[in-house]
């Protein structure tokens, strides 16, 4: 009733091609837009702020990354990880030994150092595929991490390791409220939310998908596989180096090499395949399920405890919320394969024919 | 259904209001744990936070709390997870505003991620035998404390063991430094450098890559350097593996000393045979013969309140280790107390200055029943860790035994190496450090 399109007609081929062709999808786009610019500041705490809000949205757009790779153009990568701790450490090392950049140029050129990491471990894509080029990427994430410890000059010698991020001055002005850090992050990842939305609809995404579905079919209708490949891991490593650099700058504010693991890796993926593969909205589904939900039982699992009155032990909460987290994952695996982003488009598709859906 | 949960429902209401009148009318002292429990190294965690949470537990038994301030506790799981110690950490901050405690994460890497953050919202950060080990310099880091030793003091007291050991020289000695190769690895290699020239020994490092479960090519090289002594900084499974292998290279245990995080229970009993004669720095003794620790058993799960499931921890080095962290905690309260006002609780900032002005020396640790539990210790503005001391403990293939008295770091030569990275730190950040003689 509220999502029927009567009436909305396209008089131009810009009208047609338009980022959201349907009416109430443009205005709740502007709605939530405005609630996290808005409203989000005005009412969340602290707490949501720094512990929910901002690693949500970096995670999100690591994820968004990683599907640009693996959703779109196919290649499945297991050096996500790995790309956003070249990217953490490049803005601190631009920021270090570059005298008076602005923080943006740096966050730029951490994703463009990612980029190029990027681009040399996809070279490997070209000539093997599925799992093997999981293995290959695999290599990214164990020589990164070692290549960060190994070479002292990277932390700028830090007897540790682990490098203090400087503070975030932007436009002569240090951020250092996590409302401040929040809008930061919330419009970078908007900026290039809307970019990747874009390009996966351009030419450019078209032949990522080509490549993905069929790469043969794909080189005969012209499509150069080497380009497109590279390029996919290029945009993808620059998504997960900027999401690095504001994990560092924004989020902790101190990392170590070894915090970019494999395990991490495997998170931004499950994101993906939760939310979502191939789809941008996706992205953002996976990384609240992954992120959220655990917080959400941690909070929410001794609070029954208590009001049934049972006596439950923190590890036993701990263990509970892993296992209800673990049994969650696999009911929305078997009841929608496609991920969380699935079932929203065939929540949509049911609202626009309704009342006869079907 | 509904009817049987009826009567459990009222009564779960019923002591929860109670329990909350029963808050307001006492003082209470509110401390935020941000522990692990589960995760890989989970049962070091249970150990640890098992002894700090008893330790609080009996001070409210034992003596209704500090001046009639009951300690009160919340815990939150971070499964050794910084982005999740984060997310404690900011969900426990606004409880802590009224009140706190010093926290304990047991993790280098949260240490470090709330390191700026703790300071801003002016609540201690305690890493006892962990963490940014410069924060030893209270002048430019106000709300972090490594209290009682750091890596550093302690690779320095280990050399001079080694020293007396061999009639007072090393010169021509040859050491190997084995490390698990992380920030925790790495940060007692500065002191070992420095060690090696002043008393010109030959160091040679072997980095252990993580996890550790698989040292061959380590072992094979430490045979062909036949050093005269290992040190060994090993943690997690990267212990036994390393005792196995030097059982299986013929090198003698009795010649490697481990650091603290290499010599609890947990590290040697799955290596067996191999780990017999094995020596490890510590600052707290194993066992239940230490009182407090035979007391908190009596008192404490006496009365049903332990929170250990399994008993068989109790007097462990992680069980001890964890009492003695609560221990200088509950000491901190009272210390302030004197101060701010006895029987009240204190905030964030009053536990930071009484974290700085402790003064333990081995009559009050007597009192308490903890003498060997923690050697003496004395904070100030310039001196976060305050003691320095470890001691040499060997494994005789059933428990711990000490095997040496306390021995303390060549500070002059470390606390220097400690400065100067604060104050590179402090020029990083843009901090301008305290004065510390202005401080009282």
């Amino acid at each position: 009733m509220l999502y029927r399109e009567a009436g909305q007609f396209k008089t131009s081929y810009a009208a047609d091609q338009q980022v959201f062709p349907i009416r109430q999808d443009r205005i709740g786009v502007v709605a939530l837009l405005v609630i996290a610019f808005v409203g989000i500041p005005l009412f969340a705490s602290e707490y949501w702020f720094s512990a929910i809000l901002i690693p949500f949205l970096i995670f999100a757009l690591a994820a968004l990354g990683l599907n640009v790779l693996t959703g779109y153009a196919g290649q499945l990568s297991l050096g996500s990880a790995a790309f956003m701790a070249v990217g953490a450490y490049a803005a601190y090392n631009f920021q270090l030994r570059v005298e008076g950049i602005p923080f943006l140029v740096s966050f730029a050129l951490a994703g463009l150092t990612a980029a190029g990491v990027g681009i040399l471990f996809g070279l490997p894509s070209l000539r093997i595929k599925g799992f093997y080029l999981a293995v290959a990427t695999l290599a990214a994430q164990f020589f990164i991490v070692w290549c960060l410890t190994k070479f002292p000059w990277l932390s700028n010698n830090s007897s540790s390791g682990v490098i203090s991020t400087q503070k975030l001055i932007l436009f002569g002005r240090e951020l250092n409220t996590p409302v401040e850090k929040y809008l930061l992050v919330l419009s970078i990842v908007v900026v290039m939310a809307m970019a990747a939305k874009n390009m996966v609809r351009s030419s450019t995404g078209r032949a990522w998908m080509a490549v993905r579905d069929m790469d043969v079919a794909a080189s005969v209708i012209g499509i150069k596989l080497m380009p497109t490949k590279l390029l996919a891991f290029a945009v993808s490593s620059f998504y997960c180096g900027v999401a690095g650099a504001l994990y560092a700058f924004a989020y902790l504010g101190s990392v170590e090499p070894d915090g970019f693991s494999l395990e991490m890796s495997f998170r931004i993926l499950f994101m993906i395949i939760i939310g979502g593969v191939g789809s941008i909205m996706g992205s953002f589904l996976g990384a609240a399920f992954i992120l959220l939900l655990p917080i959400f039982l941690d909070v929410a699992l001794p609070f029954i405890a208590n009001l049934l009155g049972l006596p439950f032990a923190s590890a036993t909460v701990s263990h509970i919320q892993i296992t209800v987290f673990g049994a969650l994952i696999m009911f929305f695996l078997i009841v929608e394969p496609h991920g969380l982003a699935r079932l929203w488009q065939i929540a949509k598709e049911k609202l626009r024919l309704w009342p006869f859906p079907h | 259904m509904i009817k049987k949960f009826k009567p459990a429902c009222v009564a779960a209401a019923i002591s929860l209001t109670l329990l909350s009148t029963a808050a307001s009318a006492a003082e209470e002292q509110f401390f935020p744990l941000i522990d692990y429990r589960v995760g890989p190294y989970g049962s070091n965690g249970q150990a640890f936070y098992g002894g700090f949470i008893d330790y609080l537990n009996y001070v409210n038994l034992k003596e209704k709390g500090v001046n009639g301030v009951q300690m009160t506790y919340e815990e939150c799981e971070t499964e050794y997870n910084n982005a999740k110690g984060v997310e404690c950490y900011e969900r426990l901050k606004s409880k802590a505003a009224k009140s706190a405690g010093p926290i304990h994460t047991m993790s280098t890497g949260i240490s470090y991620a709330l390191i700026d953050k703790s300071a801003q919202d002016k609540l201690p950060l305690a890493m006892m035998g962990y963490g940014r080990t410069d924060a030893v310099d209270g002048s430019v880091f106000p709300y972090a404390f490594p209290l009682v030793t750091t890596y550093q003091m302690q690779a320095s007291a280990i050399i001079k063991f080694l020293k007396d050991k061999n009639a007072g020289s090393l010169a021509g000695k040859k050491i190997v430094y084995l490390y698990h190769d992380s920030a925790y690895g790495k940060e007692a290699i500065i002191a070992m450098e420095a060690e090696a020239s002043l008393n010109k020994f030959q160091l040679v490092q072997i980095p252990v890559a993580h996890p550790g479960n698989e040292q061959g090519s380590q072992w094979t090289r430490i045979r062909q350097e036949k050093p005269d002594f290992v040190v060994f900084w090993g943690w997690g499974v990267m212990n036994q593996t390393a005792l196995k292998t030097a059982q299986k290279n013929g090198y003698p245990r009795e010649q490697m000393i481990g650091s603290w995080w290499t010599g609890s229970e947990e590290d040697v009993v799955p290596a067996g045979d191999a780990a017999k004669g094995y020596m490890a720095a510590t600052w707290n003794v194993a066992g239940k013969q230490v009182p407090v620790i035979a007391d908190i058993e009596k008192v404490v799960y006496g009365a049903g309140k332990g929170n250990l499931q399994d008993k068989a921890k109790i007097g462990t080095i992680l069980y001890n280790r964890g009492v003695s962290a609560a221990v200088l905690s509950v000491e901190a309260i009272r210390k302030g107390q004197e101060k701010y006002g006895k029987g009240k609780a204190l905030t964030g900032e009053q536990t930071r200055w009484a974290l700085e002005n402790l003064n333990i020396n081995e009559a009050r640790l007597k009192a308490l029943g903890a003498t060997d539990l923690l050697p003496e210790i004395k904070t100030s503005c310039d001196n976060h860790e305050g003691s320095g001391k470890v001691k040499i403990q060997q494994w005789d293939g059933a428990r711990w035994v000490p095997v040496s008295g306390w021995i303390e770091g060549n500070k002059g030569l470390i606390h220097p190496l400690f400065q100067a990275s604060a104050k590179q730190y402090a020029k990083e950040k843009g901090i301008t450090p305290r004065d510390c003689t202005k401080e009282k």
